[in-house]
């Protein structure tokens, strides 16, 4: 909370931005479900998506992640430092996926198809309803995130087929690097077990593994918290926060649970139908009497009503409820 | 007994017999108590009811036997037949079977030649027919098994293999090896053709289009008369040779080595040439499995939105398991043009595309040794029923053993559906391993219905 008040007004997200989503717009057929949406995640911060149910998170993580087309609007992802407006214009102007600047790179997200987003901008994603593959092992559901770089040492397939020197080696590190994940995420004793076969927490952790395989810029979690009691709650919160810290991984979250929105994150974006009613640091947010009123159901004049009343709202998980009762009606 | 009788347990069982036997008087009215044959001037009609009558006993008499005994009894009486094979000797079996299987298969023409040495033209022409689906059936693993694309129409692979090196060796001359190699590239060419367009769909819907592209293939060969003789087929077509000799009477293989001219070379020569070729499609899919793209093809198996969000490019990956697939089913098909001599779009209907899938799911999806036992099985198991002599003793001499296949063929999958859903061998082997090799449960692996 402490970093949060230091955080000066300029805010460091819309300096040193990752990814930035530019007025998107999502429509399904009459229903709008995301309007006019721009938001910035910057590089190396933990950036949380929060907002009450029906609020269009999910429909910004599938357009982010291709799995939807956008109906309108850019979302750039950047590999190199620095806001490179000049760049992003010329691309954008071209018609291009992307450009060609060694590791400087900028891509227009919603020109590419999603498995493009994931091998290329290096974006990856986790799903709300996980989706790991059951019947393979812990072991194999890494090892198929390194699909990629794996089918370029075996010179697709062929140099595989005779077991040639160079395959043999990036299948030896590819082995290493997925235990290496495997180690980080407390799941290494049960490396040779089938997916389905682990307890739910575990399976949480282990798409997140899987994820992280893929070597992203930038890793999209769909609700990573929900379903865990609090230790494995803590025990994510350390998990995204070394991932953050000692891979310079940028982290764009949705999530349910406040305890975890509020202690990890460096920036919290509040949509509720469809469009952006708060952006900032986790105590602005929290203290943000349109956020208040999105998740009480309540209008905003009698927010202030009942601040004057209470001395100090406070969304915490405590006032789940609320969220999914009459958050839909006001 | 009377002490295990539960009270109401006959009353039960007598309902729910006489149920079953309503429904034996109803459906075996039509078919056994009245019967038409064709008669002077229309249909004559006689009334077996003395046969209606038999059956509804034997439909009634029978389940309530069962219920008593086996589904309402607390104890049935078959509860001590599952045998269950402990896990080590199971995994003894497993590893045995493999080689124990390869030792028979590479000396089975001298082990027929020795045993049954007046029949053994009869008999290696039978492990030859089977070997061939041995091949075909680990070819539709791979797109059936492995990427768990439910594939209907694998016999216009079959077929494209086969007409490839009939026409190639009708219009150019070429020999069955230059044209093998053509026949499984032009296979896995279709397969790319027919796979870009049906790809996108799953499940249900992609089975359908399989089955139709499977038919359409066949339809184009039986009209396209001028090319490809149509109904009439194409004889005549060259038997292979071995490097250069062939084996015939004189100046052949048998002179070259000094032997003495016997037609049962020929037939054990094919029987290695198709032996050989399915080993290479064992081996490849094995080694396939193991490497980026045999996991990539498991993962489609498992769940294609996940494989996409790991950068995996599903329809490329779909259509390497299609022409794949489709290659191997070339391969054997050329074969089979080679070993028939004639071949037509006869040889080629929806019904061998079942057989072959059939012996996929029977023989456990995925699984290399389900596909031989389940060839082995249905395949040998139609041509047991020709020599089955002895029936005709029991039943007259106007029983015909064959007639029944059908009905055998039936009988057993539901067999194998209730006993072992997920077909003979029913478990995975993980393609990677960190410490300890684990078998996974069938249970946990997805079949591929579409996510």
């Amino acid at each position: 909370m402490e970093n949060a008040m230091k955080t000066p007004p300029a805010q460091t997200w819309d300096d040193n931005v990752v990814l930035s989503v530019e007025h998107l717009t999502m429509r399904f057929g009459g229903l709008i479900a995301v309007n006019d949406l721009s938001f910035n995640v910057g590089r190396g911060d933990i950036t949380a998506l929060i907002g009450p149910n029906g609020a269009g998170k999910t429909t910004v993580f599938n357009c982010v992640t291709g799995f939807y087309k956008p109906t309108e609007g850019r979302i750039v992802m950047r590999h190199g430092a620095g806001l490179q407006a000049d760049k992003i214009e010329a691309l954008t102007r071209t018609g291009r996926q992307f450009n060609d600047d060694g590791d400087d790179r900028v891509f227009l997200l919603e020109r590419m198809p999603d498995f493009e987003i994931s091998k290329r901008a290096k974006v990856a994603r986790t799903f709300q309803n996980i989706r790991l593959f059951g019947g393979m092992t812990a072991l194999e559901n890494l090892l198929v995130a390194q699909h990629n770089p794996l089918m370029l040492a075996s010179s697709m397939t062929i140099g595989g087929i005779f077991n040639l020197p160079g395959y043999r080696k990036a299948r030896a590190e590819a082995i290493d690097f997925a235990a290496y994940w495997l180690e980080k995420t407390g799941l290494i004793d049960r490396a040779d077990d089938p997916a389905a076969d682990l307890p739910y927490g575990d399976q949480r952790r282990l798409e997140i593994a899987r994820a992280m395989c893929t070597k992203p810029h930038l890793l999209c979690l769909d609700e990573p918290a929900a379903g865990l009691n609090p230790r494995e709650s803590t025990e994510l919160n350390n998990l995204l926060q070394y991932i953050r810290k000692d891979h310079g991984t940028s982290i764009l979250l949705i999530e349910h649970d406040m305890g975890v929105v509020m202690e990890i994150s460096d920036h919290v974006v509040v949509l509720d139908y469809g469009q952006k009613i708060s952006d900032g640091t986790a105590d602005q947010v929290k203290n943000d009497p349109k956020v208040i009123s999105a998740y009480l159901g309540v209008d905003e004049d009698e927010v202030a009503a009942v601040e004057e009343s209470i001395d100090m709202p406070v969304i915490h998980g405590k006032t789940k409820p609320a969220e999914n009762g009459e958050g839909g009606q006001s | 007994m009377s002490a295990a009788v539960k009270p109401g347990l006959v009353a039960d069982s007598v309902k729910d017999a006489a149920i079953a036997a309503l429904l034996v008087a109803v459906l075996g009215f039509f078919f056994f108590a009245l019967r038409t044959d064709i008669g002077t001037g229309g249909l004559d009609l006689t009334y077996r009811w003395g046969l209606w009558f038999i059956a509804i006993a034997i439909a009634f008499g029978g389940r309530l036997l069962l219920n008593l005994f086996v589904f309402k009894t607390a104890k049935p009486i078959t509860g001590g037949m599952s045998i269950s094979i402990p896990e080590g000797v199971k995994s003894g079996i497993g590893r045995v079977l493999g080689p124990v299987l390869l030792l028979i298969a590479l000396t089975l023409p001298f082990i027929v030649m020795a045993v049954y040495p007046d029949r053994d033209r009869q008999f290696i022409d039978l492990a030859i027919l089977i070997m061939t689906y041995v091949m075909l059936g680990w070819g539709l693993n791979i797109v059936v098994g492995l990427a768990g694309l439910l594939d209907l129409g694998y016999v216009a692979f079959y077929a494209v293999g086969a007409y490839s090196f009939a026409l190639l060796a009708q219009y150019f001359q070429i020999g069955f090896w230059t044209a093998l190699p053509l026949a499984g590239l032009l296979a896995a060419v279709w397969g790319i053709i027919l796979g870009y367009p049906v790809l996108r769909l799953r499940g249900d819907y992609l089975a359908i289009v399989t089955l139709a592209f499977g038919e359409i293939i066949r339809v184009v060969l039986l009209n396209w008369y001028e090319f490809t003789g149509g109904p009439d087929g194409i004889s005549g077509i060259p038997k292979p040779s071995f490097f250069g000799l062939d084996f015939s009477r004189t100046g052949g293989f048998a002179e070259f080595f000094g032997l003495d001219y016997d037609s049962i070379h020929r037939f054990i020569y094919l029987y290695y040439i198709i032996l050989i070729l399915a080993l290479i499609t064992n081996f490849v899919t094995l080694r396939l499995r193991k490497l980026p793209i045999g996991r990539a093809w498991e993962a489609l198996r498992e769940d294609e939105i996940a494989c996409r969000s790991l950068g995996i490019n599903t329809t490329n990956t779909k259509l390497t398991a299609f022409s794949i697939g489709a290659m191997f089913g070339g391969l054997a098909g050329s074969f089979f043009a080679t070993r028939q001599g004639f071949i037509s779009p006869e040889s080629f209907t929806f019904l061998e595309s079942a057989i072959i899938l059939a012996i996929v799911v029977l023989g456990g999806l995925g699984s290399q040794i389900g596909v031989v036992i389940a060839s082995v099985v249905m395949i040998g198991g139609i041509e047991i029923l020709r020599n089955l002599g002895f029936l005709k003793e029991i039943f007259g001499p106007d029983f015909e053993p064959t007639q029944y296949r059908m009905l055998i063929f039936g009988l057993a999958m539901v067999l194998i559906m209730v006993w072992k859903p997920r077909g003979i061998i029913s478990s995975r082997n993980p393609s990677a391993v960190y410490k300890e090799r684990k078998k996974i449960s069938s249970d946990m692996v997805a079949q591929g219905e579409g996510h």
